[in-house]
């Protein structure tokens, strides 16, 4: 019956698909009035205007009067009720948040309805590294290996590693206590990872000559031979400043996360070449070390020449808030190509998924949404999400929509991710 | 210990300064309003009160809408400064907060909403603890809110007292719009994360109601003239009890919605509801109650208590005929306060539309708070509260230009 099942899905999927009338917002190039959008097989087979040729077998989707653009990009997200590393070390390197994530969660729901079709799922902020990172597709899954976004097949990575400074880390009776402990106890384990980086190396593909196997030294290595990106927690511009000398010394690739006071050191950041993935909050205050948080980091981040993506940190931003985010970065002077892209390709561009995602390309995943109206329009609602082909999100249908508004007992088997006082 | 010392010493100089700005405010008669004279020219001039004008036109003398039209109806006198903006609406009005009393820094020292040495403290003034210069309360003048109803926040059985103000002046007295306008009371679970008693919801229902039965006692030595002795937690709840005051009750599940009505009914006091995250699974009940609303912050994150959260609340509140505001509410994290204009927002574009959710943020909070004589729309002998736009209020990509509390210029949107 499952064959019979998976061979009857797989004849839909072959079966192109056409989405006509729409405006496409393809973020590579213009908007396209009275666009044509093509998928097959969970790919986009071709965008273009009016004139695009549309197979005669294709079924026909009007969408006349809507806005289509890519699925959008959460470059941080607490989703899927996983964990991280526990307090007997500040430093996890070794552990995966993969392995504890609920693909049933109900906050998977959630997030197809605020328009989001990749996510970079994180461990929490509580420890200096908390864990690998894990990029996935909400899509309706039994695994979590169905919903990976693998970046490499060669390596089989699929995520990045969370790392964090500041105060959440510090510990007030325990290791670190201070930032510049926070720096040392990052400095000597990257330097334990090199070493065990040249022994691979000398060993020349020999099994003997290997040394013993150690997944904390596994995944810094892959870290250090950038197949792994870090994403570093941060806030204050001292802060934002230390992750990226740290990530200089060891030649890390670096996704600064929060950059509550991007907006001072914009400049260095761009230097750097580390990204920026930043978040719109609807006041400042609340937290210590992000006081001088203000939305105007987008603007500034994007005058500097920085890549900068706008991220939920769900539950902080709750998912369904993402185009939001980048509405308010455009109130705050970005431009609005700019706020487009920080929903969408730049936060790609952090996940190494720029070649699958973050824009409606030929030959990328078929990943879109089709929106009421105005992308940055509060009046808009996204009213389908679509994943590789595949319809996940329909407003029309109560049962969706329920995810998009609230109700009674929705969310009942979902335990939601707390920060407490360490996001 | 040296901490606790510095607090007093500051609450004590804070004290003294109220009282000299007090003095001198007497002496020279003059407190926040102006007398200047100001024309604001809107293309879309939003009354609330009444239809909107286009082209339209309001005159503001002596802290006081003057006039308002149409641009065929008023004359603007030549010596009044003009100011011209694409949208104009009243002030907008911020029906549960607890900034002045909370600060942005989150530190124990501006943290002030909620005392833990005792679940039932009705005595409590907001007036004693409102900080007019916290940065928040500028922070939200500069989102168009111009008046907060704030005070002590949910999570006592009785917290204390709310109070309303402008989000200008410099001082609690300067700023003050009604000092005692309501007494917070909790009801769920939230008590229990912050006293060791009462520690489960029927405990703490059973603490209130002993509290009310003393209090009624005390109210009818009261009112017959028998002698007793001053005690400031009977005499707030005497006040409720007599309905000089309301109770602004927190509840969020429907059944301690229910719990609310029922304690409600028993001693017949007046009574706003708050939060009310599952008012739309009791919608019946709470319009036989004759109990208006003040909806929790539409953009809550849906955990806990308010897991159940609706966006489409106010508009199911809307057709049941239940009067309702919208509120900033409480938040003891990121970010530290929400801001009513955005959560109204989200009301606006989940079914309530723009005329209903912006007649909750203006008219509908000022009627529910008893202050529509004042504020919540612009009609003639009105508090001059105005806020200036760039576009449509609710849009996320619409700025603020200006905006006017008592005629005066508080923010002209750099």
């Amino acid at each position: 019956m499952m064959v019979l099942i998976g061979s009857l899905l797989a004849f839909s999927q072959s079966t192109p698909q056409a989405f006509t009338g729409a405006t496409i917002i393809p973020i590579s190039g213009e908007p396209i009035n009275n666009g044509v959008l093509i998928v097959q097989d969970g790919e986009i087979v071709a965008v273009g205007d009016a004139d695009t040729d549309i197979p005669g077998n294709a079924d026909l989707h009007d969408v006349s009067g809507k806005v289509l653009m890519p699925g959008l990009v959460d470059t941080h997200s607490h989703v899927g009720e996983g964990d991280g590393g526990d307090y007997s070390s500040s430093l996890h390197p070794d552990v995966r948040i993969m392995d504890t994530i609920d693909p049933r969660s109900k906050e998977f729901r959630k997030v197809v309805s605020g328009g989001i079709t990749s996510v970079n799922i994180m461990p929490g902020s509580g420890l200096l590294m908390s864990g690998q990172t894990v990029y996935v597709k909400p899509k309706p899954a039994d695994t979590i290996e169905e919903m990976l976004i693998v970046v490499d097949e060669e390596t089989g990575v699929y995520g990045g590693l969370k790392m964090a400074n500041g105060t959440n880390p510090l510990r007030s009776n325990g290791s670190p206590g201070t930032r510049a402990k926070s720096a040392a106890m990052v400095r000597e384990l990257f330097i334990d990872a090199q070493e065990y980086q040249q022994k691979i190396e000398a060993a020349d593909g020999d099994p003997s000559e290997m040394p013993e196997r150690d997944l904390r030294m596994e995944t810094l290595v892959e870290v250090l031979e950038g197949k792994r990106i870090v994403h570093n927690h941060t806030h204050r511009h001292d802060d934002i400043l230390t992750a990226i000398r740290l990530a200089e010394e060891f030649g890390y690739r670096l996704v600064l996360q929060h950059v509550s006071e991007a907006h001072k050191v914009a400049d260095e950041i761009a230097e750097s070449g580390a990204h920026a993935s930043i978040i719109a909050i609807d006041s400042p205050g609340g937290k210590l070390e992000a006081i001088n948080m203000i939305n105007i980091n987008g603007r500034e981040l994007e005058d500097a020449g920085v890549n900068v993506a706008f991220h939920t940190d769900d539950p902080i931003v709750d998912s369904r808030f993402l185009l939001r985010s980048a509405a308010l970065g455009v109130r705050n002077g970005m431009s609005r190509k700019a706020a487009l892209e920080s929903v969408t390709i730049a936060g790609a561009r952090m996940m190494d998924i720029e070649d699958r995602v973050g824009s409606l390309e030929e030959g990328k995943d078929a990943d879109f949404i089709i929106l009421s109206g105005e992308p940055l329009s509060v009046y808009t609602h996204v009213e389908q999400t679509w994943i590789e082909g595949e319809k996940v999100y329909d407003r029309s249908n109560p049962e969706d929509r329920d995810y998009a508004t609230g109700g009674y007992e929705i969310f009942r088997s979902t335990n939601m991710h707390i920060h407490g006082e360490r996001h | 210990m040296m901490k606790l010392f510095d607090q007093n010493i500051m609450k004590i100089r804070n004290v003294l300064f109220g009282l000299i700005t007090v003095a001198l405010s007497a002496a020279s008669g003059f407190l926040t309003t102006t007398d200047a004279q100001i024309a604001v020219q809107g293309e879309t001039v939003y009354t609330v009160s009444g239809e909107a004008i286009q082209n339209g036109i309001v005159l503001i003398n002596n802290g006081v809408i003057e006039e308002v039209g149409s641009e065929d109806e008023v004359d603007i006198p030549s010596d009044y400064e003009r100011h011209e903006a694409a949208v104009v609406t009243p002030g907008l009005i911020d029906a549960r907060t607890v900034v002045g009393l909370a600060g942005y820094y989150n530190q124990d020292h501006d943290q002030d909403q909620l005392e833990t040495s005792n679940a039932v403290q009705p005595e409590l003034r907001a007036i004693d603890a409102f900080n007019a210069r916290e940065f928040l309360v500028n922070y939200l003048m500069e989102e168009g809110i111009t008046t907060i109803h704030t005070g002590h926040a949910p999570g006592a059985v009785i917290s204390g007292q709310t109070m309303i103000a402008k989000t200008s002046g410099e001082t609690v007295e300067e700023s003050l719009v009604d000092s005692t306008t309501t007494i917070a009371v909790t009801f769920g679970p939230s008590i229990d994360n912050n006293y060791d008693s009462p520690g489960t919801r029927a405990k703490a229902v059973a603490v209130l109601r002993q509290n009310l039965i003393e209090a009624r006692e005390y109210a009818d030595k009261r009112a017959a003239g028998e002698d007793q002795s001053r005690n400031l937690k009977m005499e707030a709840l005497a006040d409720l009890l007599d309905g000089k005051i309301r109770a602004l009750v927190s509840a969020h599940r429907a059944h301690d919605i229910m719990t609310a009505l029922r304690i409600q009914r028993e001693f017949d006091f007046p009574m706003i509801l708050e939060g009310a995250s599952e008012a739309y699974v009791v919608l019946d009940e709470i319009k036989e109650a004759d109990i208006p609303v003040v909806i929790h912050p539409l953009m809550t994150r849906p955990s806990g208590e308010r897991k159940n959260v609706d966006m489409e609340t106010p508009a199911k509140m809307k057709e049941a005929g239940i009067p309702f505001a919208f509120q900033s509410g409480y938040e003891s994290y990121v970010p530290k306060t929400r801001v009513a204009r955005f959560e109204a927002a989200i009301a606006a574009a989940n079914e309530l539309g723009f005329e209903s959710a912006l007649h909750a943020l203006t008219l509908g909070a000022a009627e529910i708070l008893g202050i529509d004589d004042r504020v919540g729309s612009i009609e003639e002998g009105k508090d001059a509260d105005i806020v200036l736009y760039d576009g449509d209020p609710f849009e996320y990509v619409t700025h603020i230009e200006g905006v006017i509390i008592n005629g005066e210029i508080v923010y002209d949107g750099e």
